[in-house]
């Protein structure tokens, strides 16, 4: 039994509608994967070429950051796809205890330094 | 299946054996083994801290030799010692009570111990090279950079990181096999207290250790690498050292606590005869405890100088703590009450936890209240506090595991004569040591000096402090002896469930065959062992028919790496030593090779073997 473990299969076992949802699963990744390269041309793109006002280019960066990093969780690794309770569980447990972790470092370290 | 066997099963010595292990049973022997080890050496260290401060102005040891003596006592309790014998019980007890033939990743499993193993080695070598790390546990940055402190932080930072690793791989490990291995039937909200406080330490590793990775990989540049993260005058933030560390810290409190809390929920109902009072709450407390662990750390960092809001809010929220904490106490309790209670020595240490906890748990709450904290920091109260946490609590929630699985992990109980005197002793000699504590903090005896004038009231509750200490010691020792008498004394065990106890490891044979379950059982109830017994024929029901069962391989791969990780480690420490005698260049060359050549020839395909049914037929007979 070892040994037929490392062969392929000679035909697949999936049905027509699987192999179906499979090839679309496969262009909404490398769809969502060149949007968010686009999206990093764009925030680079947003500092060095001096067009945009900084007062502008911050929030925009933070707002291309927040749709970045969702398309990243949600349809790059998956988080939308049924039975992703857990990796879903962990992710928010990660969000949820980092985030105040964050701020509270942020606003306690300030800009003194000891 | 004609290929079932083809594997054939060559006898293997019996080092090579447990050197490739990669059995969840075995290597919780190893884990146990190795934590003992360490567990001792920093006992040793904590007699010698006592012999010390035993009488006033002591000349017993230098300063230095002091610093170096905390430092280790507490880097090796906490992450050498207390760490993997948690993961001993959590590799034997968490595949065993879920109905599982082993870990999610076997190799993996093997894999985190050895690198545990080699990184609690290079943290120990340091003795020899230069002097062991001396900036106390913690580490405060100025006083662990390079300018105030020796090699031995190098060590320290190094050897953490290794051992940081280990522990790392294998709290994921766990999260895997608790969530996708359970048997049949066995729904979460129906696992043993001991797997959900597994599970809720592991994820508490990941999301705490990762900053501890960071915050050393942090100290390592500043260190060898002249790095300005923690460095004032460079631009760099003292404070951020404490910010990360206490980060990482305030949970590791929790991730040795919690699997103490999950043994002392096993053991209760156990001896008790009931079932345990308030499942769903005690499940709920251990979550919210897990939480509200990480959003408290700044209470160690009370007298920093953040400010009095900041102060506030985190003292609340430590006082938070003590709800769902309070809620377990309670649960112990009602377990206990009205319950046909058996007295053995495991009992002992699980119902005298109770009490010695709380009063770890109300000196905490008296410590998180801010203003207060100014007259406490620093000072023997503190060390005191959490040693009635740490011993009082972890300890003896360690030893009740040791003395309730050790009939299912070496087939003989140990001799209650000795454990009663063992545990008497330790209790008496425990309370002795750290009661005494609090009141010499509260009247100003300050931690971490070496020693101290005469005549400030100081000297006799030091001299008790002391005795106290050497009383703990002669426990552990009668604990060995024990150890060694019952392996030579005690009855064999033969029946599978000596304690009539209620979880599904003890529906398995005694000594358990490695696949552990012929069948992996059906479960129906919570404590399914004991709805069997009561409701069905006292048997598991199977699941599955009997069949071929596929095991994984050994393999001496995860020994190599972390040989090879130790070795990586030592290169970099080589680099700022004196008259290194050969090159560290080479050295991390060599150890980046072991590491990484391993991992490749790991890349080789391994589908493990399979015990034949007839085979398996023939072990249960054997053993049923």
């Amino acid at each position: 039994m070892s040994d037929e473990m490392s062969k392929p299969f000679p035909k697949s076992a999936m049905t027509e509608d699987e192999r179906y949802e499979l090839k679309r699963e496969t262009r909404i990744q490398v769809i969502s994967f060149a949007f968010m390269i686009g999206l990093t041309i764009m925030s680079f793109l947003s500092v060095s070429t001096e067009t945009i006002v900084t007062g502008f280019a911050i929030p925009f960066i933070l707002l291309l950051g927040a749709v970045q990093f969702f398309l990243q969780l949600f349809y790059f690794m998956h988080l939308k796809d049924k039975d992703h309770g857990w990796p879903n569980t962990f992710f928010t447990t990660g969000l949820v205890l980092m985030t105040p972790m964050l701020i509270a470092l942020i606003l306690l370290l300030g800009v003194t330094k000891w | 299946m004609a290929t079932a066997t083809m594997t054939a099963k060559k006898e293997k010595s019996v080092l090579w054996d447990w050197l490739t292990t990669v059995d969840h049973k075995k290597l919780a022997i190893l884990y146990l083994v190795a934590g003992t080890l360490f567990f001792v050496k920093a006992g040793v260290m904590a007699l010698f801290i006592r012999i010390q401060l035993m009488i006033p102005e002591n000349d017993f040891m230098t300063g230095q030799v002091f610093n170096e003596l905390i430092t280790m006592h507490g880097t090796i309790m906490l992450f050498l010692a207390v760490t993997p014998l948690i993961f001993g019980f959590m590799n034997f007890a968490i595949p065993l009570q879920i109905g599982a033939r082993d870990v999610a990743f076997p190799f993996i499993n093997a894999l985190g111990f050895w690198i545990f193993f080699f990184g609690g080695l290079l943290l120990s070598v340091s003795w020899f090279f230069g002097g062991a790390p001396d900036a106390g546990w913690t580490a405060y940055v100025p006083l662990s950079t390079r300018e105030f402190a020796g090699s031995g932080m190098d060590f320290y930072a190094l050897g953490l990181q290794v051992s940081g690793f280990g522990t790392l791989i294998s709290a994921i490990n766990f999260i895997v096999t608790i969530i996708n291995m359970r048997a049949p039937g066995m729904t979460m909200m129906r696992m043993p207290l001991f797997c959900w406080t597994g599970l809720v330490t592991s994820i508490l590793i990941v999301f705490a250790f990762t900053p501890l990775a960071a915050g050393l990989a942090l100290l390592m540049l500043d260190r060898i690498f002249s790095g300005q993260f923690f460095l004032p005058d460079m631009g760099g933030n003292a404070i951020l050292w404490a910010h990360i560390f206490w980060i990482f810290g305030h949970p590791e409190v929790y991730i040795l606590v919690l699997p103490a809390f999950g043994i002392i929920s096993e053991v209760v109902p156990a001896f008790s005869h009931k079932r345990l009072f308030g499942y769903t709450a005690m499940v709920f407390a251990t979550i919210v405890i897990a939480f509200l662990s990480f959003m408290v750390w700044v209470h160690h960092m009370f007298t920093i100088g953040i400010g009095p809001i900041t102060n506030s809010v985190f003292a609340l929220a430590t006082m938070t703590i003590a709800v769902p904490t309070g809620i377990k106490i309670f649960n112990w309790l009602f377990t206990m009450w009205g319950g046909k209670l058996v007295f053995n020595t495991a009992m002992l240490c699980a119902a005298s936890f109770v009490p010695t906890f709380v009063l770890g748990g109300i000196t905490g709450v008296m410590l998180s209240m801010a203003p207060v904290d100014y007259l406490y920091h620093d000072t023997y109260f503190v060390v005191a506090h959490f040693h009635y946490i740490i011993v009082g609590g972890i300890v003896f929630g360690l030893l009740a595991g040791l003395y309730y699985w050790y009939p299912k992990m070496f087939g003989h109980k140990l001799n209650e004569t000795l454990g009663k005197i063992m545990f008497w002793s330790l209790y008496i000699g425990f309370h002795l040591t750290f009661f005494i504590q609090h009141i010499l903090g509260l009247i100003g005896m300050q931690r971490r000096v070496y020693t101290y004038l005469g005549g400030q009231g100081f000297d006799m509750m030091n001299l008790v402090s002391s005795i106290g200490s050497f009383v703990m010691g002669a426990a552990i020792v009668v604990l060995v002896i024990n150890i060694v008498y019952s392996a030579y004394t005690s009855e064999r065990i033969t029946v599978r469930d000596p304690w009539d106890a209620r979880t599904l490891e003890w529906s398995t044979p005694t000594p358990i065959p490695e696949y552990n379950f012929a069948q992996t059982p059906q479960v129906r109830s919570l404590d399914p062992w004991f709805y069997e017994k009561v409701h069905g024929d006292g048997t598991m029901k199977p699941a599955e028919p009997m069949g071929d069962i596929h095991m994984p391989n050994g393999s001496i791969l995860p020994f190599m790496i972390g040989l090879g990780l130790f070795i990586w480690g030592f290169g970099m420490i080589m680099l700022n030593m004196d008259n290194p005698i050969i090159p560290p260049a080479i050295v991390i060359g060599v150890g980046f090779v072991i590491t990484f050549g391993m991992m490749v020839l790991h890349s080789k395909e391994d589908h493990g073997y399979h015990i034949p049914v007839d085979e398996v037929k023939k072990i249960e007979k054997g053993v049923g």
